[in-house]
């Protein structure tokens, strides 16, 4: 008798919500019947049955969430037993697959920009970036989201999700699959004083649209000796998703970060997320915000306050040691915590620098850390050639040459177009193992 | 002087005639007439002098004449409102000195100097007037259109009935994003009126070699649904007679409207062009025989709206405001160097 498992059904997925059966147990399944509907991290999904035969059994009741990819959720073909002591059965099977959401539970440093005693909420990244993108809106009319499927199809990531029910189509606005455009478009609304959020669904498609960010938007103040302004936000998933190769998984940060009149931002936590969102709309220059589409499920502590904004331009120490300072940003905080977690394990202490802003990048902080630590090493998923963290080594070098016990380590995506082959993807990006490595060789041990 | 046009005066009714008392013959009123010539005037005397300047060393870099296309920047802005807004591609000075943008502020801009409309940091290609309500000025062909579409898209947002008006040339009529911008502009109804300024010449390419169906640009808006009109872009009274449709249908609601203007440039694509790519004959035969400037000044002889000696009055007095914005130009200190690092971010 087939197992039905779980499908996946979006590269990053690795579990869901079982929303709703749509046959019940004894009813004859035909190929292609829909039998059950999936909510994933980006949309509801139907599942079509592939073999024929009786429900004999539902494993995964409705409503089940967080339900991981290839669990058996049904059984199709005839049953030799009664289905009742089969779904009796099952049971235990649907309270294993049943796992709490992936909470970091990493230390984090205690952020000083929070007041003391202010209530956390869990919230995912996806979540964090909605509610300041709602909050903005409700404070200022002018404010407005535009990209492709960001209202009726509720937003490609579900980040907009609901926001057209909310704001209406005049100021969440889907538009045509043309990048080079609507950028344009949007840019021009920001010279009449509107404050537009351009969403691209990821910001590899942003290479159509480049010339409006970095002509138009960047350059204009300057080149019109200070008349016109573009308070503007670009934003959307950056860097690599998973399984999605070389055209659709490439890190922007170092692109954007070497132009002057962009303000760039890449943070890692909800908290920061929501924070820098909010300063991202109120920032009357051009802000490139680079999301992550691993990152946008997972949830962390966020203060729960009426304005939380956080400054543009500051870095902050996600977790405080003194033997190595590890500066990364975005998803290559990942590997930075994994890798301070065994490097703890050993005694070694890393100090976590978590970047957030790349453009203006924060090197006082990163210095005052390498005072202490004499020792640094920093982590991006882009390219190494030109990278953020080449120009993190050359700032520290600069600023911080006397202090230095061992030359800056960097830890960077290989120097390849991304790979489609799973073994071969993992190859590509930066691992901890490599982040401990690079620590262990500047500490000589 | 033969000059001649493709224009053909519509007969008015009575009711026009009444409600304009100084209508002529022409169709315009005899302030029509004197404010179009004084206005081309200042364009084509503006920019022989740019180019007097560009040849002694005063302007650096790309310089790119408006002579012979002045009827279509006028004849626009007569048909316009205040706080409607423009915005063009490089080939800019005309459109510029239209909108009212003092003539000294854009000559010291052309000369790279602190009084410049820019501050001496954008040149003769990269100019703005928020007060003006131009918004550029933009070195990238193309490049304006989607940006004038979001200006109007800024309009439409706010309810205001502004309309705005994007230029571009027959060379940037194949950029792609000029027809992403018609399908979004139509899509959304946007008041947006695209002027296609087509001067046959994309650079050194002729629009015959360079573009299918060159013989009407204009009619590519027609995939969009947009309505699109061919105008007589020497003639000043077609542009405005045009202008003043495209405008009704944008106020309107009714979304956006093309015109194309056939155009001419007597000069090269910019000052380091020799223009080997089309004949004298064919330069000397349109400055003959269709100048804007010379159909007006004929118009106004002939219906005898001023005399020769008031022309040359308005001639000298322009000649003083040229001569002016070009001894400020050419006497003004450059930016102090502290200026290289101020205006990259707004506060800050």
């Amino acid at each position: 008798m087939p197992n039905i498992l779980m499908p996946a059904l979006s590269p990053t997925m690795e579990e869901g919500k079982l929303a709703k059966w749509l046959k019940n147990v004894g009813d004859m399944v035909k190929s292609g019947d829909v039998i059950a509907e999936i909510e994933t991290d980006k949309a509801t999904m139907e599942v079509e049955a592939v073999d024929e035969g009786p429900l004999s059994a539902i494993l995964v009741p409705a409503g089940t969430e967080n339900v991981k990819v290839n669990t058996p959720i049904a059984v199709i073909g005839e049953a030799d037993a009664a289905p009742a002591p089969k779904a009796a059965v099952a049971a235990p099977a649907v309270e294993a697959v049943v796992t709490a959401p992936a909470v970091v539970t990493a230390t984090i440093a205690p952020d000083t920009d929070i007041p003391e005693g202010t209530e956390m909420v869990s919230m995912t990244v996806r979540e964090a970036i909605r509610a300041a993108m709602s909050e903005e809106m409700r404070a200022d009319p002018d404010v407005f989201l535009m990209g492709e499927e960001v209202g009726q199809y509720q937003g490609a990531y579900k980040i907009s999700q609901g926001m057209l029910d909310e704001f209406g189509p005049q100021r969440v606005i889907d538009t045509p699959i043309t990048e080079h455009g609507f950028t344009g478009l949007a840019v021009g609304a920001a010279f009449a004083g509107l404050k537009p959020i351009v969403e691209f669904m990821t910001f590899n498609f942003a290479m159509q649209a480049i010339d409006h960010i970095i002509n138009s938007a960047a350059k204009t103040l300057y080149m019109s000796g200070g008349q016109m302004g573009c308070p503007i936000v670009f934003r959307g998933a950056n860097g690599a998703a998973a399984r999605v190769a070389a055209q659709h998984s490439q890190d922007y940060a170092a692109w954007y970060g070497a132009i002057p009149g962009l303000k760039v931002v890449m943070p890692y936590t909800a908290a920061d997320a929501k924070g820098l969102m909010k300063a991202a709309i109120r920032d009357p220059n051009p802000v490139v915000f680079l999301e992550n589409e691993i990152l946008y499920g997972k949830s962390f502590d966020v203060p729960k306050l009426d304005d939380w904004v956080v400054p543009i331009g500051k870095a902050r120490i996600h977790r405080a040691g003194k033997h190595v300072t590890i500066v990364a940003f975005g998803i290559g905080m990942t590997y930075a915590i994994a890798a301070a977690d065994k490097l703890a394990a050993e005694g070694i202490e890393a100090e976590i620098i978590d970047l957030r802003t790349i453009r203006p990048m924060d090197i006082a902080t990163i210095v005052e850390s390498v005072k202490k630590t004499n020792r640094c090493v920093c982590v991006e998923e882009g390219y190494p050639q030109f990278s953020v963290t080449s120009e993190l080594a050359a700032q520290i070098m600069t600023h911080a040459f006397d202090y230095l016990d061992a030359p800056v380590a960097r830890v960077a995506g290989k120097d390849v177009p991304m790979p489609y082959a799973a073994n071969l993807e993992k190859l590509a990006l930066p691992n901890a193992d490599e982040v401990v490595q690079a620590a262990k060789a500047v500490l000589y041990v | 002087m033969a000059v001649k046009s493709a224009y053909i005066t519509r007969k008015l009714s009575k009711a026009e005639k009444a409600e304009k008392s100084n209508l002529t013959n022409s169709g315009f009123t005899v302030e029509e007439e004197l404010q179009a010539y004084k206005e081309m005037l200042l364009i084509r005397r503006f920019e022989e002098k740019a180019g007097q300047l560009y040849g002694m060393g005063f302007i650096g870099g790309f310089c790119h004449l408006y002579i012979g296309q002045e009827a279509v920047v006028v004849g626009m802005q007569m048909a316009q409102k205040e706080g409607d807004q423009v915005i063009t591609s490089y080939r800019d000075h005309g459109h510029m000195l239209a909108c009212g943008m003092d003539p000294k502020g854009v000559m010291a801009e052309l000369t790279g100097r602190r009084g410049g409309l820019s501050k001496g940091k954008g040149g003769s290609m990269l100019l703005f007037s928020r007060e003006k309500q131009f918004f550029g000025g933009h070195g990238i062909v193309g490049a304006q259109v989607p940006l004038g579409a979001g200006l109007a898209f800024a309009n439409k947002y706010r309810g205001n009935d502004h309309v705005s008006v994007a230029y571009f040339g027959d060379g940037a009529a194949n950029q792609g994003q000029v027809y992403e911008t018609f399908n979004m502009a139509s899509i959304w109804k946007l008041p947006c009126i695209f002027i296609i300024e087509n001067n046959r010449y994309a650079m050194g390419t002729a629009a015959t070699r360079s573009t299918a169906n060159a013989e009407q640009l204009g009619a590519r808006g027609a995939a969009f649904g947009i309505p699109f009109e061919q105008v007589d872009g020497m003639d000043v009274r077609a542009v405005k007679e045009a202008a003043d449709r495209a405008v009704e249908h944008c106020r309107a609601g009714e979304g956006p409207y093309i015109l194309e203007m056939m155009t001419y440039r007597y000069r090269g694509h910019s000052m380091s062009d020799p223009a080997k790519y089309r004949s004298k004959e064919e330069v000397q035969k349109m400055r003959e025989e269709h100048d804007p400037i010379e159909q007006v000044k004929a118009r106004i002889l002939n219906g005898k709206l001023a005399t020769e000696d008031e022309l040359k009055k308005i001639d000298a007095d322009i000649r003083v405001i040229v001569t002016e914005a070009a001894e400020f130009a050419q006497n003004d200190p450059e930016p102090d160097a502290s200026e290289l690092y101020t205006d990259i971010y707004v506060n800050g």
